[in-house]
């Protein structure tokens, strides 16, 4: 079923009897070309691409839970290619070019926004850092604009520039950079993929690998065994766990990382908005709420929930800037796994088992990667070579001492 | 109409008058009051729009569950969106405006939106707008956009004042009423520090309204005699005002008290968090009255039966003088029976077919009509209910007949509130008999030591009649105090009893409901989802409840489904023909009810946001007019600026003077460390790259600290001040991170190891004295022997100068003979001063930071956080001659074997001078021969540092290049933002003075 506005009008006047299912429920069969474990953004843009781009159709995605219920479900929606390092520069600018005509590909609305990013500065050394970047953005085919104080001020009257404990000296804009309906971008790519053919099975827990001579032959799931000539893994926060079914212990930490949302408010941001002297990013949703986070808890946990210290952090850091959102209040606060790995950066990539593949690392920032993701883990899967984007990404970077280190904090997980 | 009765109100003082306006309307009421009550008594209705709709909307509740009744407060600095009407006590001067409406509350435009609501339906924004790719940005969303949100952002600074208390407590007792008080009680009597809190500004809870005896006392007075009694004990803490706002690990709960809120000019904080760590929580946080999903129950004067009882009970107001009672459950009959008595005509709609116990019996009594076995077809009104056409519940909705009236009050039953059960982690059970939720107690929240530590008691345990909440409190409280090793006193108190019928669910009415009327049966009042789009997001495979809950909002509103969560997933699971327990809840979520984000941020907003770190010297650098910029926490000088000058002008004077005459540097930021013990030595030498433990007491030494990556990641001079103790300088910013990585180590890899660290940086003053007159001032102030013979270049020593004691360095990172001196913290401004004084003949001026960077630039000394940014080696740098080969092993050598680590197509560090001298932009690429794949040019280097050097009149830089030492003499292009570019030539780094003569003099 194609969706449009002609369509919505139709099923408008006949009761909206016509409306199918989104994706279908399929119980699994014995075997697939390929079985993606994990039923969140990355998997079902993987499935999605298989599917759409490397005419893969004996495709399974195996979802524990419900389908866009881990990170693509609770993150802070936002995307961006601001980065930095040659390594993931290129791979995020693939990722937005991707956001962009993404609702055309797959038919689906998920409201992707463009309405900028701004990254505020506040000294010296934070500008100098940031026109190196916006030039490095440049450079690698993304926009990129350095905006004075004045600029500010007359765009984002709101904020606090002056008597600020950390006043503004300017900021680093992107403006393809927005949010996305995260939800959406699930069900989009679940829908394109199942209407390609992809089954997607949820309730559906992998509970092993089946492995033979170095070869991985599928998957133990609670659904019984599913044969696979390839299988991928894109479980993020979960990757730990369901890698040690195969005997491996990967370069990574599992850490909760919390996000918040507001009460809804009439429009007041235009677009999104990160502190430079803290860790704080905000953006309004369609609805209203603010939508804001700012560092992970710091300890290892699968829990998703967090603690009070880094919920007063992000709201102190929030208020430094936004000096009136003391008096909207905190609606709901939440909690998302992040795969945080030795670097920062991903890692898609084959496994030392033939036959098994991994996708993973993302960090908290996995959501504004989820189209290339989905397209350089596709790419692997069907032709056992990286995607131009994603060279870097590989298990032997840090053997090798190839580390993409955007942050420059070094081997700690928690930093990152 | 809805009105203020002569006489009744149990919560009212009405000696005690309060005006208030309304979107602008002047209106009032009583000391007592919630603005909910006092609006109803002013016959409002409508208080409201919906979301999506704009649905004209009333009060359905009359506590935190209320969806509807959110208004405007304030002005400016003091404005607010979004409060609750019914969780808003009532003062003199209270402003409230409502929301989501244009132009008025009464004629709003947007209600177009409720005419076109079929084309409207769950997720239709999903399926629509999504060609022209164009119009999304430009047309759709700007349009979808405006209409987001329901109260004004507030804008200005907030004006008022927030606190945070800490308190740790054997129990926290969340909730007063019965159970609370109940159990408060207990704990109290057993000697436990306790903490009572309760949401609302009096304890007692719904036995006030609804009665009952205790002990055979009326209930009233029992919880008067017990509240007495709790406040008398001095183990126990009892706050109103005060909701439990979240449950964390380990027994961690957020409380969150308004003490302001009702009193605005009052004295004293707005909002106070308190942090309380609590061995066991009690929550006896009571149940929530569920609505009835029927046709037009949004409709203004659809209430929840409990709401219309508290109105006439508590504030002596009657919603309405024809009240029909739709009912499956005892409950409504007292709201029936409460209406009776005070002159009002009430109809009873009982969907079970044999109606109710002996609530029943007193209706009958009362001759208060009862239809059994009936349900609502449809509510009919506009902005207010006018009828009710009354159908069999067990059918379609043909209407049997209509009844004229002015409010509906529905009870579909109760819900427990979970939620502080279930933030963090504790599951529920669904409890068939009772169709609710209640906690499961074989699977608690487990606190540190794997056992739980919450315990629900009374209603929110799914206890929902008097006596059973009394007994289940009581219970509850035993099982703590008995968890805690204490011992209980006294016995159980004695409730009275009445006998009840079973409630029967009712998901929807009529039962078998057609599609005309599910699209009118609300489930979300605020967010406008109705039973017929839950029913569409399930048809669509959105069949997990968090699947439709996303899809519809369902539950997604300000009252985060307080009232519709239930009725939703029942809904879903009729749809889905799943029973309930297996279609589940949605995540129970912090905050219970929303809370201000100024409460969470507490004293630390405007100077107290990471306070500033002061220098002992910096009310002396404020006074001279220093430009600042932050570093870390500091705030250090960028530079001087004298009267007429620029801030470039001022860097350029204070660069100029300190080579040509005297500077003073106020270093005091940079990082000090202390590393004692007998393994000190071998531990610096694991630390630094180069050799610590060979260094001679009386000597100072630079060095380089890399990560396990072998990324640099900080450096300084290391003195030798004994046999057992070095002094390592950091970097200003690096003071904390370097100290808390030596503890790492120490710490987590060689605990083994004699060493202690510790971080002396605000223990002492330090100033550089640079310049070729550095000398000279000393010995002016006179003292110890500073001569290069004495005191050689990189070598320390203690002693006093002009009368302060001091330990001097002889280091310089400005190429100039320079001391570095500490003085103690508490003598710094009075040294600073005194080299001042003296310096003045010598030509002496203080300098900033700009002035240092440009110093160390031009004589080629790498900057941490310039030359570095995580990703570089030494080896880049040149540092090649400070990684030690003597040494086994040290934090970063393995790191540096690696293959990529010692790849020759690394950038490496060189000087860059600009041919025509300009100075290139900071963070500008050299570009390549060739296009790199994105179309845009290939690079081959970037600069790290680049300044105007005023020393030698002409752009400097350094950067990093590709193959850059081995191309002395190349030509670079940097292209520039606004499109030309720049060419330098390839140099080496040290621009000035390349033998050091200067700084050894």
């Amino acid at each position: 079923m194609r969706y449009s506005g002609f369509r919505v009008i139709k099923e408008a006047l006949t009761g909206h009897k016509g409306w199918t299912a989104a994706w279908r429920e399929p119980d699994p069969q014995p075997a697939y070309d390929i079985v993606i474990v994990g039923g969140g953004g990355h998997g079902l843009a993987t499935a999605y691409y298989l599917a759409s781009k490397y005419n893969q159709h004996r495709v399974a995605v195996i979802e524990k839970g419900w389908i866009g219920g881990g990170n693509v479900g609770r993150n802070t929606t936002i995307i961006r290619s601001n980065y930095l390092l040659d390594g993931n520069e290129p791979f995020y600018e693939f990722s937005l070019k991707l956001w962009e005509g993404l609702e055309q590909d797959f038919n689906y609305n998920a409201m992707v926004s463009q309405r900028g990013i701004l990254n505020l500065i506040h000294s010296d050394a934070q500008r100098d850092a940031f026109i190196r970047r916006g030039n490095a953005m440049i450079l690698n085919g993304a926009d990129a604009e350095l905006l004075s104080t004045a600029q500010i001020k007359e765009r984002y009257p709101f904020l606090n520039t002056e008597n600020a404990r950390f006043p503004i000296k300017g900021g680093l804009a992107q403006h393809r950079g927005g949010t996305v309906r995260h939800d959406a971008v699930a069900w989009g790519y679940a829908r394109g993929a199942d209407s390609r053919g992809v089954d997607i099975i949820q309730n559906c827990e992998v509970t092993g690998f089946r492995i033979e001579n170095g070869k991985c032959l599928g998957v133990e799931t609670t659904k019984g065994f599913i044969g696979a000539g390839k299988v991928g893994c894109a479980v993020a926060g979960s990757s730990s766990r369901l890698m040690s079914h195969a005997g491996m212990r990967l370069p990574m930490e599992s850490h909760v990382l919390q996000a918040f949302v507001s009460e809804g408010l009439k429009p007041v941001l235009p677009g999104v908005i990160t502190f430079g002297a803290g860790h704080f990013y905000v953006s309004q949703s369609d609805k209203g709420g603010l939508v804001f986070g700012g560092d992970i808890d710091g300890y290892n946990t699968y829990a998703q929930r967090g603690n009070l210290p880094v919920v007063e952090d992000v709201c102190e850091g929030g208020m430094a800037i936004f000096p009136m959102l003391g008096r909207a209040r905190l609606l709901r606060m939440w909690g998302g796994i992040m795969d945080m790995s030795m670097d920062g950066s991903p890692i898609i990539d084959r496994t030392h088992i033939d036959g098994l593949y991994f996708n993973g690392g993302w960090c908290y920032g996995g959501f504004k990667a989820t189209p290339a993701s989905g397209y350089a883990f596709a790419h692997l899967l069907a032709t056992d070579t990286p995607h131009d984007t994603a060279t870097a990404y590989r298990f032997d970077r840090f053997e090798r001492g190839l580390m993409i280190d955007e942050k420059g904090m070094g081997n700690q997980p928690n930093l990152h | 109409m809805s009105t203020r009765l002569a006489e009744g109100g149990i919560y009212l003082d009405r000696s005690e008058k309060r005006t208030f306006t309304f979107n602008g309307k002047r209106l009032s009421g009583f000391a007592g009051d919630t603005l909910a009550s006092a609006l109803l008594a002013n016959d409002q209705m409508l208080v409201g729009r919906s979301f999506k709709y704009h649905r004209p909307r009333g009060i359905v509740a009359s506590g935190a569950e209320e969806p509807n009744g959110l208004v405007n407060m304030g002005k400016f600095g003091t404005f607010e969106p979004n409060q609750r009407v019914t969780t808003t006590e009532l003062f003199d001067g209270l402003q409230a405006e409502s929301q989501n409406h244009w132009p008025s509350l009464e004629f709003d435009v947007g209600a177009i939106n409720a005419k076109l609501s079929k084309f409207l339906p769950a997720g239709f924004y999903y399926k629509m707008f999504i060609h022209p790719r164009s119009f999304w940005k430009h047309v759709y969303e700007p349009f979808i956009r405006k209409s987001a949100g329901l109260g004004k952002a507030p804008k200005s600074r907030d004006e008022d004042t927030y606190e945070h208390f800490h308190m740790h407590v054997d129990v926290l007792v969340v909730g007063a009423g019965v159970a609370g008080l109940t159990s408060a009680l207990v704990a109290g009597r057993a000697g436990l520090r306790v903490l009572l809190v309760e949401q609302t500004s009096r304890c007692g809870g719904r036995a006030l309204i609804d009665g009952g005896q205790i002990d055979g006392l009326d209930v009233a007075d029992w919880v008067g005699q017990t509240w007495g009694e709790l406040n008398a004990m001095p183990n126990v803490t009892v706050r109103t005002r005060t909701m439990g706002a979240g449950v964390y690990d380990h027994g961690y709960v957020i409380c969150y008290e308004r003490p302001g809120d009702h009193q605005p000019d009052a004295d004293g904080p707005r909002h106070r968090l308190w942090n309380v760590r609590a061995h066991q929580v009690i929550t006896a946080t009571g149940a929530i009255e569920r609505p009835l999903s029927f046709a037009g129950n949004d409709i203004p004067g659809v209430m929840l039966a409990s709401a219309v009882r508290d109105y006439l009970t508590g504030f002596g107001v009657s919603v309405g003088d024809r009240v029909v009672v739709a009912t499956n459950n005892d409950d409504a009959y007292r709201t029936a029976i409460t209406l009776h008595k005070a002159g009002l005509v009430v109809t009873v709609l009982d969907a079970r077919p044999e109606g109710a116990g002996d609530a029943g019996l007193r209706a009958d009594e009362l001759g208060i009509p009862v239809h059994k076995g009936r349900g609502i077809a449809k509510v009919h009104g506009g902005k207010r209910v006018t009828s009710v056409d009354v159908c069999s519940q067990a059918g379609e909705g043909a209407v049997l007949e209509s009844i004229e009236c002015d409010a509906v009050a529905m009870s579909g039953g109760w819900s427990p509130v979970v939620h502080l059960w279930s933030h963090c982690g504790g599951k529920l059970n669904w409890d068939e008999e009772h169709a609710m939720f209640r906690p499961d107690p074989a699977r608690p929240p487990l606190g540190a030591n794997g056992e739980g530590f919450v315990v629900p008691a009374g209603a929110a345990n799914g206890a929902l009649l008097h006596h059973d909440v009394v007994h289940d409190a009581w219970a509850a409280a035993c099982t703590t105090v008995d968890t805690l090793g204490a011992k209980v006193s006294g016995k159980a108190p004695e409730p009275s009893d009445e006998s009840t019928k079973p409630m029967t669910p009712v998901w929807m009415m009529p039962q078998g409901a057609k599609r005309v009327l599910r699209e009118k049966a609300w489930l979300d009042y605020q967010n406008d989802v109705k039973v017929s789009d839950v029913q569409l997001a399930a048809r669509e495979g959105y069949e997990s409840v968090e699947h439709t809950k996303r899809y519809t909002t369902l539950g997604m509103a300000t009252d985060q489904g307080k009232l519709s969560n239930i009725n939703g997933l029942a809904t879903l699971s009729g749809e889905l023909n799943k029973p309930i327990p297996e279609v589940g809840t949605t995540t129970f979520r912090p905050p219970y009810t929303p809370i201000s984000l100024a409460s969470i941020t507490g004293v630390a907003k405007g100077d107290l946001f990471q306070p500033v770190r002061k220098t002992p010297m910096h009310d002396w650098h404020v006074a001279h007019d220093a430009d600042f910029e932050p570093v870390g926490q500091w705030r250090r000088p960028y530079a001087f600026v004298r009267d007429g000058e620029s801030v470039h002008d001022a860097v350029m004077r204070e660069v100029k003077n300190t080579r040509q005459a005297l500077g003073l540097l106020d270093a005091s930021t940079l990082g000090k460390l202390i590393v004692k013990g007998p393994d000190a030595g071998k531990f610096l030498d694991m630390m630094y790259t180069n050799m610590m433990s060979t260094l001679p007491i009386g000597k100072c030494r630079y060095g380089l600290m890399c990560s396990e990556n072998g990324f640099l990641s900080d450096d300084g001079v290391v003195a030798r001040i004994s046999e057992d103790e070095w002094l390592c300088h950091t970097t200003t910013g690096g003071a904390d991170r370097i100290h808390a990585h030596m503890e790492d180590w120490l710490q987590c890899e060689w605990w083994d190891w004699k060493v202690y660290v510790t971080n002396v940086t605000e223990q002492y003053a330090q100033v550089a004295v640079v310049g070729p007159n550095a000398r000279k001032v000393l010995e002016k102030l006179g003292g110890m022997d500073v001569s290069k013979e004495t005191l050689p270049f990189m070598q320390w020593a203690d002693g006093e100068i002009g009368g302060f004691k001091v330990r001097v360095y002889r280091i310089s990172f400005s190429g100039e003979l320079s001391y570095e001196i500490a003085v103690d913290a508490g003598h710094g401004l009075a040294f600073w001063e005194a080299l001042l004084e003296a310096g003045e003949e010598f030509g002496v001026m203080p300098y900033g930071t700009e002035c240092l960077h440009i110093m160390r630039a031009e004589k080629g000394f790498i900057m941490i956080g310039d030359e570095t940014d995580g990703t570089i080696i030494p080896q880049d740098l040149n540092l090649n001659w400070a990684l030690s080969k003597k040494k086994d092993d040290y934090l970063g050598k393995r790191a540096h074997e690696r293959e990529f680590m010692a790849d020759p197509n690394r950038w490496k560090l060189v000087g860059l001078e600009t041919l025509d001298g300009s100075v290139i932009p900071d963070g500008a690429y050299a570009v390549a021969e060739g296009d790199n794949a994105n179309g845009q040019r290939n690079t081959e280097g970037r600069v790290t540092s680049t300044y105007h050097s005023p020393t030698l009149d002409r752009g400097i830089a350094m950067g990093l290049v590709l193959h850059g030492p081995k191309r002395m003499g190349e030509i670079l292009t940097f292209p520039k933002v606004d499109g030309g570019e720049v060419k330098a030539k390839i140099v080496d780094p040290v621009f000035y003075d390349k033998d050091g003569e200067k700084q050894n003099v």
